[in-house]
């Protein structure tokens, strides 16, 4: 790893803006991550802003079942983040499509169309929990690490 | 000669570092205000670094055209300040920037962008002439449109011209992008135009606008130095009580609509600023 590498690492790690996309969640989740947002955990600290904007994010945070309408949009927000970029399914549906995995509409889990890279359980998951899965995300920033996922 | 490009060194430098030391410390007051802890100070190196370490994604050539040249607008503005150089002159600088960025994000087709620029024209609209009148009101108090004249005057400004560093005060709101005044964008993206006018820009050119807003800001704080030039102490304190007072008003007050903000900062900026200027005319 050289030097430049290491700069871009540390700066990747010290300022991850998030992109928090609902794929048909029950809002539970939702709840979960705009609580990390709040005075009580204020993921500002480790410079994390949720930036709302696939243009400007670092680390997208999926919640809820993936189904055959909003995989467009979940593909579509994907291909408009720049790279390098990671992803994050929170809660028991983005995982596995949870209890509503045998729905016919449902394709299942954040992983069946995007490559996930840290898997956050719970239903809810807790903000704990949220918190603790992106600074996990966090250390998928190494050049190494980015290489093995096809990055520049 | 040797001081001429001390200066413009000077100038060059304080952007980036000044700039962006007062906008990590903005972030850490915002969040003390709202009861939170706050990033550390450097978070707006550590973004402006990440931003430029990721891929490079642009619309079309002219938004990176466009995101280059606002950057340069915006450094030469503040460069001419520190070379104390002609107020009208820096005031067209630095207008030149403001419209390159709108004409960046008018380049794309994303309806956020498209309104975030029309709404940023209207904010320039609002806050171009309250910027002509401090200096008209500058030039009737010194004598002169150079910044020179003005440092080299005998009393703090501020004692003449009240008035007209209230209407800077509404200039300054606009330009810092604070409530109620964040239209075009803000620093807290949710809004319902999303990012605004930098919806579109991406990565490495989003990283120059946020430099080049850097060097807005410390433009805009030194236009209101210039009230108390007479010392370094008034300067500072000066400078840090008014940005002390717009951390309180962002905070306090919720965005408003276009309409609201050309009526209410015409009305009261341009009233305030003719009645100081009549009244320096008379005196």
């Amino acid at each position: 790893m050289s030097v430049i590498d290491k700069i871009q690492t540390y700066f990747r790690k010290k300022s991850p803006w998030l992109l928090h996309f609902d794929c048909g969640s029950c809002n539970g989740c939702d709840i979960e991550v705009l609580a990390c947002l709040t005075p009580v955990y204020d993921i500002e600290r480790f410079g994390i802003i949720n930036v709302g904007n696939p243009m400007h994010s670092d680390i997208m945070l999926v919640t809820g079942t993936v189904n055959h309408r909003n995989k467009k949009v979940l593909l579509n927000l994907y291909d408009q983040m720049p790279n390098p970029k990671l992803i994050v399914a929170i809660g028991s549906c983005a995982l596995s499509g949870g209890v509503f995995r045998e729905a016919y509409n449902v394709i299942g889990g954040v992983d069946k169309i995007l490559p996930v890279d840290v898997y956050v359980p719970g239903c809810p998951a807790k903000p704990e929990a949220i918190i603790d899965g992106v600074v996990m995300a966090l250390d998928k920033f190494s050049r190494e690490k980015v290489k093995e996922k096809g990055y520049a | 000669m040797t001081q001429n490009i001390a200066q413009i060194l000077a100038g060059i430098a304080a952007g980036p570092f000044l700039g962006g030391l007062i906008s990590g410390l903005d972030r850490i007051l915002t969040a003390r205000l709202q009861a939170r802890i706050g990033p550390p100070v450097l978070q707006p190196f550590f973004d402006v670094m990440k931003l430029l370490s990721k891929e490079k994604m642009a619309v079309n050539v002219w938004q990176a055209f466009c995101a280059y040249c606002y950057l340069v607008a915006t450094a030469i503005s503040l460069v001419l300040f520190f070379l104390q150089s002609d107020l009208l002159l820096i005031l067209f600088t630095q207008a030149v920037g403001a419209v390159f960025l709108v004409v960046g994000a008018l380049s794309s087709t994303s309806p956020y962008s498209q309104v975030g620029a029309h709404r940023e024209l209207l904010q320039i609209l609002t806050y171009e002439p309250l910027l002509v009148l401090v200096v008209v009101g500058i030039y009737l108090e010194t004598g002169s449109f150079k910044i020179s004249a003005v440092f080299n005057w005998h009393e703090p400004l501020l004692l003449k011209l009240p008035f007209l560093f209230l209407a800077l005060g509404y200039a300054l709101t606009i330009k810092l992008r604070k409530s109620p005044f964040d239209l075009s964008t803000s620093h807290h993206a949710h809004q319902e135009l999303v990012k605004g006018l930098l919806t579109d820009y991406s990565g490495p050119f989003l990283a120059l606008i946020e430099v080049g807003h850097w060097y807005e800001i410390m433009l805009i704080l030194g236009l209101c130095s210039l009230f108390w030039a007479t010392s370094w102490f008034g300067v500072i304190m000066l400078v840090s009580i008014t940005y002390m007072l717009e951390l309180i008003i962002d905070n306090v007050s919720a965005r408003m609509n276009w309409r609201w903000m050309l009526g209410y900062v015409w009305a009261m900026g341009l009233t305030l600023s003719l009645v100081n200027l009549i009244w320096l005319y008379q005196g």
